[in-house]
């Protein structure tokens, strides 16, 4: 594995320049995976924050060939890439010694929702690539609208905090689980503060031969109400609060890569961010409960599997 | 130039046919999801891969969707790309076939012409391709299985000619042409390899030296000049598929054009068609020749870009003309045809009239008997200088 120092010698792929907004959690993600590819690399983006922040033309944030075609579809979009890549090496159009990685990346609204069906079927039909979901919890670009990948009781503009319903209702979609059942040899979730773990995880997916799958946690100051310069902080809260527990499974085994020593209460990570601000109010102690209940009934889950075969 | 002698005769149904071409291309990619009529392209070239008769990547993807987002990727990625659909699966695509087009990827679809639902059918209509007619492609029409064959070849030189750079659909009825069994002329592989050539894609995603972005946000400077290229490419596809046509004629021996006018001379009567209705309209124009009735027929070979100059040369001098549609537009004034064409011929100093028929929707058979009672109604107008009604459904 790479050190910080080996890291920060590679090229930069993704520009600076970009507009992305100030904590975004997406350019630190992108940066840290672009550098543990260890040679060529071509990408795919989804419709959405990271597609629209880099590319207004006439300019580009890309160093690498890019490519975005539609919203639900970077998954198939990559895999054609991909089998075009096989199909020319195949015909000595492309040098035999030439080995090129492919990354699609997504939004949650692009992965969990509409883009659910050409992950599976990618994933199903073995295309050498790896999949990165950025994750920050909602349809961010189009002005924080909910997702499968929002959590539980978050404000957002379609599942609003009101007098009678306090935010979205639903326990969110437990994406990497889905992407396990896949039979895929890498899949792990990862956070931008843990850089380490991070560039680890990207090192192996893409090393590996299939599909492999990374889902990031994602700050995001906007869509989360909170200051850009605590993005990194909130990301760390996230895992060590367990509410984004950092595993892999590799081949089928299930290793949780990081436990906190000292569990912080789910409060401490939603507490900062306005989305969450209608759970504090004194009527609503037992949704915070609930919250918490949940939380860690899902973080006990994955405890009991540490170290088993899960598929 | 010397035509070839061919002796490769075969009896296949269309879909084969239409696998056939595609094997003999050998493109290097082929995105594949199932449709019904078109499910039997497929299928043969499944059976192409599987012996190893082709080195192409066939990809079969979860939905036509994917199928078009998959094509993208690998056309972008410098690669010849083909695929086929009908119906539910080409509208399903529909979001991609703008974005194929958009990002100039000549991709080539082999589109089996089959009604949409509801209520859900699987027979033949226009309505699959007529629906995508906007959406910037190059669309041929073909009457016969071997003019589907043929097709495919012309589409792929159209398509990847440099002054077009577009996608292109080769379209042909459901079941009627894609499952019916025609005599016709194969063309040898060093024939198709001769005429189609190599094609490589340029600022491939492959090219990992020289990076380049594709599918990039493009706003109110600059969208509105993409788009005027494309359009001007749409525009300099008609001569180059008039020349690629020309070409394969007088190579092979079977001359091809933009559109097909069939006794139309001295005609007073026409009924403009297309697809494979057309054969049928032509044995009712010989019947009522004989009789003394002045007919014809014009079908579109090419309806994407829309020969709107030759259409209305081949119908100047005709009185009446009914445009038989196999698709509807729903908006109460005639099919998609019927409109275009009519207004093809608004600069014609004596314009023909011209009424508007939709016919055979769902695979609701043309017999003799309706191209009969179109050709009474016209050759009636004719005399009477007066159309009763405008619009309406035949074949009820």
């Amino acid at each position: 594995m790479a050190t910080i120092k080996e890291l920060a010698k590679k090229d930069e792929l993704l520009s600076g320049g970009h507009r992305l907004c100030a904590g975004c959690g997406i350019p630190p993600i992108v940066r840290i995976i672009l550098r543990s590819a260890n040679g060529p690399v071509v990408a795919s983006s989804a419709t959405g924050c990271l597609e629209v922040g880099t590319t207004i033309y006439p300019y580009t944030a890309w160093r690498i060939p890019w490519i975005h075609s539609a919203f639900e579809n970077s998954a198939a979009t990559i895999s054609g890439v991909e089998t075009a890549y096989r199909a020319l090496k195949k015909r000595g159009r492309i040098p035999a010694d030439k080995d090129i990685k492919f990354v699609a990346f997504g939004g949650d609204g692009g992965t969990y929702d509409i883009g659910l069906q050409s992950l599976s079927g990618a994933l199903e039909r073995r295309h050498n690539f790896l999949y990165v979901c950025y994750d920050n919890g909602a349809y961010m670009n189009t002005g924080i609208q909910r997702s499968s990948a929002t959590p539980l009781f978050s404000n957002t503009t379609t599942s609003q905090a009101g007098e009678v319903i306090q935010g979205k209702q639903e326990w969110r979609k437990d994406l990497t689980r889905i992407v396990v059942a896949h039979n895929v040899p890498f899949a792990a979730q990862c956070s931008p503060h843990n850089w380490a773990d991070l560039s680890k995880k990207a090192e192996k997916a893409l090393a590996v031969k299939g599909p492999t799958f990374l889902n990031v946690m994602s700050p995001c100051p906007l869509g989360w109400y909170t200051k850009s310069e605590d993005s990194i902080k909130l990301a760390k809260l996230s895992v060590d609060t367990c509410y984004w527990p950092l595993y892999e499974v590799e081949n089928g085994v299930m290793k949780v890569t990081y436990k906190p020593k000292e569990k912080k209460p789910l409060a401490e990570w939603l507490k900062p961010q306005g989305r969450f601000k209608h759970l504090f109010k004194p009527e609503n102690a037992n949704l915070l409960s609930a919250f918490q209940a949940r939380v860690d009934s899902e973080w006990q889950r994955l405890i009991d599997l540490d170290g088993k075969q899960v598929y | 130039m010397a035509v070839t002698a061919h002796t490769k005769k075969a009896a296949l149904t269309g879909n084969t046919a239409v696998a056939i071409a595609m094997k003999q291309i050998n493109p290097d990619v082929y995105p594949a999801y199932p449709i019904t009529p078109s499910t039997g392209i497929v299928e043969d070239f499944s059976g192409f891969v599987a012996d190893g008769s082709v080195d192409t990547e066939l990809i079969t993807v979860e939905s036509e969707h994917s199928a078009m987002s998959a094509c993208i990727g690998a056309s972008a990625a410098g690669a010849r790309v083909m695929t086929a659909t009908s119906s539910q699966g080409l509208a399903l695509m529909w979001e991609m076939l703008y974005i194929a087009s958009g990002m100039r990827l000549p991709i080539v679809i082999a589109d089996v012409n089959r009604a949409l639902s509801a209520p859900i059918n699987i027979h033949c209509d226009h309505s699959d391709s007529m629906g995508a007619r906007d959406a910037g492609w190059l669309q041929l029409y073909a009457e016969t299985v071997q003019e589907a064959y043929d097709n495919v070849f012309m589409a792929m030189r159209i398509a990847e000619n440099a002054k077009v750079m577009l996608p292109a659909m080769v379209c042909m009825d459901g079941f009627i042409t894609s499952h019916a069994i025609e005599n016709l002329d194969l063309l040898s592989d060093e024939e198709v390899r001769g005429f189609v050539g190599e094609y490589k894609g340029r600022n491939s995603l492959l090219d990992t030296d020289n990076p380049v972005t594709w599918g990039a946000m493009v706003l109110q400077d600059h969208y509105i000049t993409f788009k005027h290229q494309q359009s001007e490419a749409m525009t300099r596809a008609k001569g180059v598929a008039a020349g690629v046509m020309k070409e394969f004629g007088e190579k092979f021996g079977r001359p091809y054009g933009l559109i097909d006018a069939y006794r139309l001379e001295d005609a007073e009567a026409a009924i403009v068609i297309m697809n494979s209705a057309a054969g049928t309209t032509k044995v009712v124009v010989d019947d009522l020749r004989k009789q003394g009735k002045k007919v014809g027929v014009l079908r579109l070979r090419l309806f994407r870009p829309f020969p709107f100059k030759e259409i209305a040369d081949a119908l100047r001098g005709v009185k009446v003309v009914a445009v038989l549609d196999r698709a509807d537009s729903m908006n109460s004034f005639g099919g998609p045809l019927f409109n275009e064409l009519r207004s093809a011929l608004y600069d014609l100093d004596n314009r023909p009239k011209v009424m508007s028929r939709i016919y055979g929707l769902g695979g609701r058979d043309y017999k003799v008997k309706d191209a009969v009672e179109v050709f009474e109604e016209l050759l009636n107008i004719s005399k009477t200088g007066k159309i009763d009604t405008m619009t309406k459904y035949i074949t009820l």
